[in-house]
Formats: C-alpha cells, sequence, structure tokens
C-alpha cells in the first residue's frame, strides 16, 4: 500500500513509566451498554487505555457443530438466531450459499422478494445501530426510540409477510419459502414511503449537535490499511475510505438493476460510521423503491426445489452477501449426504471486532464504550 | 456549528413532545393488555393439530406419519404411532397418534413441521400467552392440548385454512369419482360376469336337453 | 378584580402565618413563625420534587414517543409514592469495609446543604424566612458544602471505583462554581445588593409593556444562559451527568448506596437543581414579578412556580435531547468558554450601565445601547466558540460517493 511497512499504519506504543501501576478493570459481562453478553479486560494508565482484550464466548450455541448433524433446511432457522436483528439477510446468505453448492436457479420474484426484505432489515438495522450508539453517549434513549418506531412498522411487515418478527425463517434454497399476502406491497409502500422523514428527523436530531461531533469526531479512528489487513468490512471499513462494497462487487442477486450510490467516509472515526450508516439508511430507501415498482408476477421457488431429502452433491461453496453488519458468508463442504460434512459462518461483527484494541489505544476509557457501540456488533453472530 | 445543532435538536424533541398530545403515530403505545393490537394473519407461534368435524381423537388428520418428528429442528417433537387404525376423511383406515407431545419450551417455531407434513394436520397457532407456573409439564403439549377444530384454524388463518380446505375437498372429491368410477367399472364388470354366467348355464342346459344327460354328471366327468 | 381580594390572596400565606402564631403566647411566637416557615418549606419542596419525578418520566416518555408511568394512579401520579415504599423497604447494605459514620453522614449533609439553600429564596412578595442582606452569598456558600457531602460519599466507600467517581464530580463541579459566580455577579452588580429581596425588587416594574427583568438585556441574556449552563452542571444533569452516567466504566459515587440513603441523595439532588432554578429565577426572570403589568392579580408566588416549573421542564427538555459531555470536554468547557465570557460579561454589563449615562435615556438611545451591548457578546461568542473548535478540529463534514 504505502510502502512504509508495517509500522506505518499500526498505533503507537503506548509508554507507560517503568514502576507505574495499571489499573486494570473488567468491563462487562453484564454491561449497560447491551450488545449482549461481552467482556472487555482494560487496562488503564489514568484515563487512557493500554491494553484491551475482548473477552466473548459467553452465548456461544454451537451453530456450526449442530449444522453437521442435522440437514441443510434444518439449518435455516438457526441462522434467523446468528445475528438477530438481521435475520433475513442471515437467510438469504446461507441460501446463496447452498444454491452455489447444488447449482439451483432462483426466479426472478424470488429475487425481488429477496432485495426487498434485505434492503428493509438494513434500514432497521443502520436505525437501531445509530439509536444504541447514541443511547451509549447518554442522549437517554431518544433516537433509540424513534428508531424502534420505525424499526416496529418494519418488523410488523416481516410478520404479515413470513409468519415472525425477528426470526423470519423465510429464504429457501432457490427462493422464499412464500409469496406476499394481499396488500402486503401497498403497506410496504406506505412505510417506505415513511422513511425518508424519520431519516431526516434523526438527521435534524443528531447530525449537527455539537455534543455528538465533540464526542465522536476524531475518536477510535481506524487507518485503512489496518482494516484491510485485518479483513474489517461493511461501514467500518468504507468508513475509512476504502471503496468495498459486496453488492457492488460481487453483482449477487439483481442488485445491479438498481441505482444506488456507496457512501464512503475519509476519517474512519466514529461520526464517519455514524453518517454512514445514515446515507446507507438513505441509499436503500432508493433501491426499495425500485425493486417495488418492479417486482414482476410469477413462481417464488425453483421447482427443483423440495424440502425433504436435498442431497446435493459432494463439492464446496462460499456464498456471501453484504449484511448490514459487514460481509456474512458461508463456507459450507458436502459429502453427498443430506447433512453438510463442514459448515462456517464468516461472521462480520467477530471480524470487525478483532480491531478494537488498536482503535481503542491511548483513548480515553469513557470512549472505549463508544468505539464499542460505533463497531455494531451482535453478540450472536460473535460468538454462534 | 455555533450550538444551532443543539437547538435544531431540541426543535426536533420538542416536536416530537407536543405530537404525542395530538396524533397517533408520534405516541406508539399500546397499553397492553388492556388494549391489544390486532393480531396479523400470518403470524405464528406454536404448532396445533388439526381435526376435521366434532370429536377431537376421530377427526385428528395426523396419520403419525413421523415425517415432522424428524424434520423438526430442535427434535422438540415426540410421537408414538398406534396400532390400530382409524378411517380418515376420505375413508381410508390410517394409523393415528397415540401420543404426540410437542414441548413448547423447546420449539423455536420455525414451522418446518407445517411445511413436511403430507396431509396438513399440523398448523401454527397464534396463541402466545402460554405462561404457566409449572415448569416440568405445564410447557408440553399434547394432542389433546394440541387438538384444535378445522373451525379454529379457518378462524386464525382465514387465507391458509381456505387454499388447504380447498386442496382436500379437491383430492376428497377425486378420490371420490375415482372410487365411483371404479364401482361402476366393478358393478358393469359385475353385470357383465354375471350375464356371461347366465349364457353360460343357459347354454348348458341347450346342451344338457341335447345330449339327455344330466349336466352335473358331464361336470362331474369334467 | 378588586386589589385588595388580590393582594388579599397574594399574601395569604403570610396571613395563615401570622394568624396560627397569634394563637400562641408572645415569647413563643417568632419561633412558631420560624417553624411553621420552615414546615412550609419542608412540605412544598419535596412535594414538588415528587411531582417532578413523575413529570420527568413522563416528559422524557412523550419525548419518546411513549407513555411515561401510567399505572400507579391516574396517569401515573402516585408513582413517586411507589418508589418511596420502595426506597424504604429495601435492605440497607453498608460495605463491611466502609467507614460507616461518614458513609452515613453523606447524604444527611446533602439534604440539610440543600434545605439551608432555600432558606433565603424569595417564593414570593413578603415570603422569604430569613431576611439575610447577603442571602444571594449565603446560598453559594451554602451550595459549595453540597460539594463535600458527595466527597464523603465517594471517599467513605472504600471502593475505587466510588473514589474516582466522586473526585470527578467533585472536580466538574467546583470547576463549575467559577463561572456560576461571575454569571450571578453581573445581576448583583447591577442591583448594588446581594440580598435576593433586593434582586427581585430592582426588577420589579414595567417599561412600557415590557417588564424590567435582567434577562431582557444583552448582558442579562448571556448571564442567564451562562448561569443556566453552569447550573446543569452544578447539579450533573445532562449533558454534564457523567458521574452517574449508567454506561460509563467508572460508577458513580452513589454505588454502594441503597435504599432509602440512595433516595436521599435523589432527594438532594433534585432540591438542588430547584433551588438553583429558584434562583436563577430570582436573579435574572424578576423572581415573583409577573411579566405583565394586566397580570399582576394573579400572586406572586403562583408566578414563581410557575416560572420554577418552566425551568424544571426546560431542564427535562435538555435531558430528554442532547447526549453526554466527556469529562475533560466538560472542564474544558468550563475553563476555556465560560470563564471568559462571563468575564466578558462583567465588562459588557459594566459598560451598559456607563452608556446609559453618557446616552441618556430615549428610544434611539437604549436601542443603540442595547445593539451595540449584544454585538459584542454575540462577536465574542462567534470567535470563542470557532477558535475553540477549530483547535479540537470539530467541523461539519460532506460525504463522497464510490463511482
Amino acid at each position: 500500500m504505502s510502502g512504509t511497512g508495517i509500522q506505518s499504519f499500526l498505533p503507537p506504543v503506548i509508554d507507560v513509566e517503568a514502576g507505574e501501576e495499571l489499573l486494570e478493570v473488567a468491563m462487562g459481562p453484564h454491561h449497560p451498554s447491551t450488545h449482549g453478553v461481552f467482556r472487555m479486560d482494560v487496562a488503564l494508565d489514568g484515563e487512557r487505555v493500554v491494553r484491551l482484550k475482548p473477552v466473548f464466548g459467553y452465548l456461544h450455541r454451537n451453530h456450526e457443530k449442530i449444522a453437521e448433524k442435522t440437514t441443510y433446511l434444518a439449518s435455516m432457522p438457526y441462522t434467523d438466531r446468528l445475528d438477530y436483528f438481521c435475520s433475513m439477510t442471515n437467510n438469504w446468505a446461507y441460501a446463496l450459499a447452498v444454491e452455489k453448492l447444488a447449482g439451483m436457479e432462483v426466479p426472478e420474484r424470488a429475487e425481488y422478494l429477496r432485495v426487498i426484505t434485505a434492503e428493509l432489515t438494513r434500514v432497521q438495522n443502520h436505525a437501531s445501530a445509530i439509536g444504541f450508539l447514541l443511547q451509549e453517549m447518554g442522549a437517554s434513549g431518544t433516537p433509540l426510540m424513534y428508531a424502534f418506531r420505525e424499526r416496529e412498522k418494519i418488523l410488523d411487515l416481516f410478520e404479515a409477510l413470513s409468519g415472525s418478527r425477528m426470526m423470519c425463517n423465510y429464504m429457501r434454497f432457490g427462493g422464499c419459502r412464500v409469496d406476499l399476502p394481499a396488500g402486503w406491497l401497498d403497506r410496504a409502500k406506505l412505510v417506505v414511503a415513511g422513511l425518508p422523514r424519520f431519516i431526516d428527523e434523526i438527521e435534524a436530531l443528531l447530525t449537527s449537535n455539537e455534543i455528538l461531533m465533540a464526542r465522536s469526531q476524531g475518536v477510535g479512528v481506524l487507518r485503512p490499511e489496518l482494516a484491510v489487513n485485518a479483513g474489517v468490512t461493511g461501514v467500518m471499513l468504507r468508513a475509512t475510505g476504502v471503496n468495498y462494497d459486496v453488492r457492488k462487487v460481487d453483482h449477487y442477486g439483481i442488485y445491479d438493476r438498481f441505482s444506488f450510490r456507496v457512501p464512503l467516509g475519509d476519517h474512519g472515526d466514529i461520526y464517519d460510521r455514524y453518517m454512514l450508516r445514515v446515507l446507507e439508511m438513505r441509499e436503500s430507501v432508493k433501491i426499495l423503491e425500485q425493486a417495488m415498482a418492479q417486482i414482476p408476477e410469477g413462481p417464488i421457488l425453483d421447482p427443483k426445489s423440495k424440502p425433504r431429502g436435498f442431497r446435493p452433491k459432494p463439492g464446496e461453496a462460499y456464498g456471501r452477501i453484504e449484511a448490514p453488519k459487514g460481509e456474512l458468508g458461508f463456507y459450507l463442504i458436502s459429502d453427498g449426504s443430506g447433512n453438510p460434512y463442514r459448515y462456517r459462518v464468516r461472521p462480520p461483527s467477530l471480524i470487525n471486532l478483532t480491531i478494537l484494541e488498536d482503535m481503542c489505544l491511548g483513548q480515553n476509557v469513557a470512549d472505549v464504550v463508544l468505539i464499542f457501540g460505533s463497531v455494531d456488533i451482535v453478540l450472536g453472530e460473535v460468538d454462534r | 456549528m455555533l450550538g444551532e445543532g443543539i437547538l435544531k435538536g431540541l426543535a426536533e424533541t420538542a416536536k416530537n413532545f407536543a405530537g404525542s398530545f395530538v396524533s397517533e403515530e408520534r405516541l406508539t403505545t399500546v397499553e397492553y393488555p388492556e388494549v391489544r393490537l390486532p393480531q396479523i394473519e400470518n403470524t405464528r407461534d406454536f404448532p396445533f393439530l388439526v381435526y376435521d368435524g366434532n370429536d377431537p381423537m376421530a377427526g385428528l388428520r395426523c396419520v403419525s406419519c413421523q415425517i415432522c418428528e424428524k424434520e423438526c429442528p430442535p427434535k422438540c417433537i415426540y410421537i408414538i404411532k398406534s396400532t390400530d387404525k382409524k378411517p380418515d376423511y376420505v375413508g381410508k383406515p390410517q394409523f393415528y397418534p397415540a401420543r404426540f407431545d410437542i414441548d413448547v419450551s423447546v420449539c423455536m417455531s420455525c414451522q418446518i413441521c407445517v411445511e413436511v407434513c403430507p396431509f396438513d394436520a399440523i398448523k401454527m397457532n397464534t396463541e402466545f400467552e402460554l405462561s404457566t407456573d409449572d415448569r416440568f409439564g405445564g410447557l408440553i403439549l399434547d394432542k389433546h392440548k394440541l387438538a384444535k377444530s378445522n373451525e379454529y384454524y379457518q378462524h386464525i388463518h382465514p387465507t391458509e385454512a381456505a387454499e388447504v380446505d380447498g386442496r382436500l375437498a379437491e383430492e376428497k372429491a377425486k378420490v371420490e369419482a375415482k372410487a365411483k368410477a371404479a364401482a361402476e367399472a366393478a358393478a358393469a364388470k359385475a353385470a357383465a360376469a354375471k350375464a356371461a354366467e347366465g349364457a353360460a348355464k343357459a347354454a348348458d342346459r341347450a346342451a344338457d336337453g341335447a345330449s339327455g344327460q344330466p349336466s352335473g354328471a358331464r361336470e362331474g366327468r369334467a | 378584580m378588586n386589589p385588595g381580594i388580590a393582594s388579599r390572596v397574594d399574601q395569604i400565606f403570610v396571613i395563615l402565618q401570622h394568624r396560627i402564631a397569634e394563637l400562641f403566647p408572645a415569647v413563643l411566637q417568632p419561633w412558631v413563625a420560624m417553624i411553621l416557615g420552615v414546615v412550609g418549606i419542608v412540605a412544598v419542596f419535596p412535594g414538588i420534587f415528587a411531582l417532578t419525578t413523575v413529570l420527568e418520566r413522563k416528559g422524557l416518555g412523550r419525548m419518546q414517543n411513549r407513555l411515561g408511568p401510567n399505572r400507579v394512579g391516574p396517569f401515573g401520579i402516585l408513582q413517586p409514592i411507589a418508589d418511596a415504599i420502595k426506597s424504604l423497604t429495601k435492605e440497607d447494605i453498608v460495605p463491611r469495609t466502609a467507614d460507616e459514620v461518614v458513609h452515613f453522614l453523606a447524604p444527611v449533609v446533602l439534604v440539610v446543604a440543600i434545605f439551608l439553600g432555600y432558606a433565603v429564596l424569595p417564593v414570593g412578595r413578603n415570603m422569604v424566612l430569613l431576611k439575610i442582606d447577603s442571602g444571594i452569598l449565603f446560598f453559594f456558600a451554602i451550595g459549595a458544602s453540597t460539594e463535600l457531602s458527595i466527597f464523603m460519599a465517594g471517599w467513605s466507600s472504600r471502593n475505587k471505583y466510588s473514589l474516582l467517581g466522586a473526585m470527578r464530580a467533585v472536580a466538574q463541579m467546583i470547576s463549575y462554581e467559577v463561572p456560576l459566580l461571575l454569571a450571578a455577579v453581573v445581576a448583583i452588580m447591577m442591583t448594588g445588593s446581594l440580598s435576593p429581596t433586593a434582586i427581585v425588587r430592582a426588577q420589579g416594574g414595567f417599561t412600557g409593556f415590557f417588564p424590567r427583568w435582567y434577562v431582557f438585556t444583552p448582558w442579562g441574556f448571556a448571564g442567564f444562559v451562562l448561569f443556566a449552563i453552569a447550573a446543569l452542571a452544578e447539579t450533573n444533569r445532562s449533558p454534564f451527568d457523567l458521574p452517574e452516567g449508567e454506561s460509563e466504566l467508572v460508577a458513580g459515587y452513589f454505588t454502594e448506596y441503597s435504599g432509602f440513603k440512595f433516595a436521599l441523595f435523589f432527594l438532594g439532588e433534585y432540591l438542588g437543581m430547584m433551588s438553583i432554578a429558584g434562583y436563577g429565577i430570582t436573579l435574572f426572570l424578576g423572581g415573583w414579578g409577573a411579566p405583565a403589568s394586566f397580570l399582576e392579580f394573579i400572586p406572586s408566588w403562583a408566578w414563581f412556580f410557575a416560572k420554577l416549573f418552566l425551568a424544571i421542564f426546560f431542564f427535562i427538555w435538555l435531558r430528554g435531547t442532547l447526549p453526554r459531555l466527556r469529562q475533560d470536554q466538560l472542564m474544558n468547557f468550563a475553563w476555556k468558554f465560560m470563564l471568559p465570557m462571563t468575564l466578558l460579561n462583567l465588562m459588557v454589563a459594566a459598560a451598559w450601565r456607563f452608556l446609559g449615562e453618557w446616552f441618556g435615556t430615549g428610544i434611539l438611545a437604549e436601542g443603540v445601547r442595547w445593539l451595540l451591548c449584544a454585538a459584542i457578546l454575540a462577536g465574542a461568542y462567534v470567535a470563542l466558540a470557532l477558535t475553540l473548535l477549530r483547535r479540537q478540529k470539530i467541523a461539519a463534514r460532506s460525504y463522497r460517493y464510490a463511482d
């Protein structure tokens, strides 16, 4: 990259005076700043962070091992529970991986349904992420409540479509499980029509708020070289200025048919990540409007797909999508039987979390919580 | 930059505060349990077994094929097949479940059991107020608690039930038509056989009359 | 309305106090009158505190598109009673290594000091418990001793996090004492007296339709805003509530308190907020004065409490909107922004006085004086703010899109 070697983008070594005692604190696992059960062992020199070790695994549920023992379809409801905020995108990533493995085609209407549900998921995830970040900043929950107000509308749509608000279990290998009920599209259009006003409301409340700017600009800076080397993806990567959005790189699904832009940040700090989430919400609204106008009639499931007795030919496949938290990938190895031989999830939250220490070194301890919140993780995905 | 961001934020909150008194969109609280939101039609909570007619056990559609037990991801269904059979909705004798338990504390409402059932016997209920203080038995629903009538199913999921009813009626009509055709064919065959037998007997008597010997003696010899 | 009746209603509590005192022998009468005054304060202000807790939760709820508490009593009005019962029946846990005496005294000192501050607050015409000539000085002295109780709480808990939290809180409060006092000094300077009653009287009267409250002058407005910000910081209200922030690493100074002692800290904090709001009203908003001459039939104490509720609502409004500042940003703000602005304000107030003498009266002269002083203050504010923000590299940003 820059050619001056690895030292150029690592954070500076913090010099602690010899003999000075460090204050060691364990933050969590019961954290007021939610995100799940997570612990950070922090060593402080006064107010500055000298060392930070994230400790997770409190929510480990053996997802990958269970998948080796059950059928491919039976793993689908378990993928809902990975990133429990965004079950639709989890389902899509897994379905994509299996479709690659088995060589199945997805009908057009199903592709449109997938895009609509995925973008709705992205909107509600980014809104909630902003709300949680501000909650940790002490804004006593007001942006969070506004975000949840809109999220409720989207979850009601998901309930009408798939039967469940959060654990949707909606995608199947080769399409979607069930078609839109009567009147759903009109209601969805109403909800999407109200989203720009909500985003304006959030921006008016927050974007030029001096206190937010003072607390988030220049805090938790991530350099682009370090981000790329650590495998960071999603909003965190684009906030550093690297142009990498899996929707534009892989051209999966039918994203090529929609015109949307990818916003990029310049500084890689918390404020950039916040603003990128707002801008991405706006882009998602654009995609939604286009998709809902263009959706055709037709079947929603590949005729080859059946719920029982699914045995893909031996082989391997890696399917990835741009989940709201980053690049979510599923790696499957099939040995010809009904259960996968190896099932691996590439969790964006975990990989984005690996550079938490580098972002927090030298920062004020009060900012650790904010930096952690700006990574936007869900422990279900980190621990699986 | 100089404080107007804070003022804009204050204006936004004030708008919401004032709006919460006048518009429903700015006060979205529903005071459960006095006020309830209308149930969304497709919602799913936990499974139940459908029965046709008035008798829950006799009209149960489940034929104990145990497919749902095999496909259930967390394995929360426990079925014991019966040893005798009872007629199903088209009259064909089928097995029935002697025991059908669902552990609702394990069930994750994924609906795979509904998807794989070939007999439309298990569907998703919409009841969610199932909390009980009986920790061990209270959340295991046996087949008596799980059996709900088809009218109940039509009440909670009208579109789905209409589709299922239509399909089952079609199949029943097909089976009945086939049975009728088979019966007609059998009746025609029997009539034809009877006519052939009568003709054979008449031919025999005629042959007997010609030879003057009793037919039985001729038959005894043959 | 008959002025006689209006003034009777205005003075009703004073009349009541005299009537009850007259029932006692002459020797005891001053004592009885004093005790009645104290009883009045101890009954009214905690009652307003109880109401404030409900109003805060419901107000925050409405701002966040939800109802606040609404189960206990109609519209949740009886919620404070439920909270009181809860805090009284909780087990009082004192850490084994804690210094028990100091641990017990800390909330007591807080509440006593806060109540003392109410002694010189003029709640209405003729309604002050103690007529002290240096009442404002007395109030600020007493207010500073609340910081002592916070430090006692943090120290006695023998918990390093409580101690850190207490030290931070005390540092914050000491830093903001200076701008608080300097902002108040400007009103004292223009009145020429430290007595709250005199300050309120100096703001009585009307020029045309406008009352002569200090907040309608440029230096008064700036002083009021600075006093309000410093008051927020003094009472640990959002956006300066880092010492008691829930999501911060270091716990607050009252972590080791439970049950009734915690409720006392809570009570002390809210009472402090109300008393400082009361003094802000006295200094800048004309105390118990009416905002227009035709509204003077409404009793003075009604005006005072109306303004107090407005101030409380404003505090709640700020809490619902703003995130909190970090500790070092807080201190920067106090020393690098508030202190220069308050000093400048003093000079502008003095300039106002002398310009008034030079220019004389008359609409044009008044207008010029007003505009000149306002321009100086506004210009200084803009220059100072821009410099500080630029130094910390805080600026609005625009974002680019990938091609």
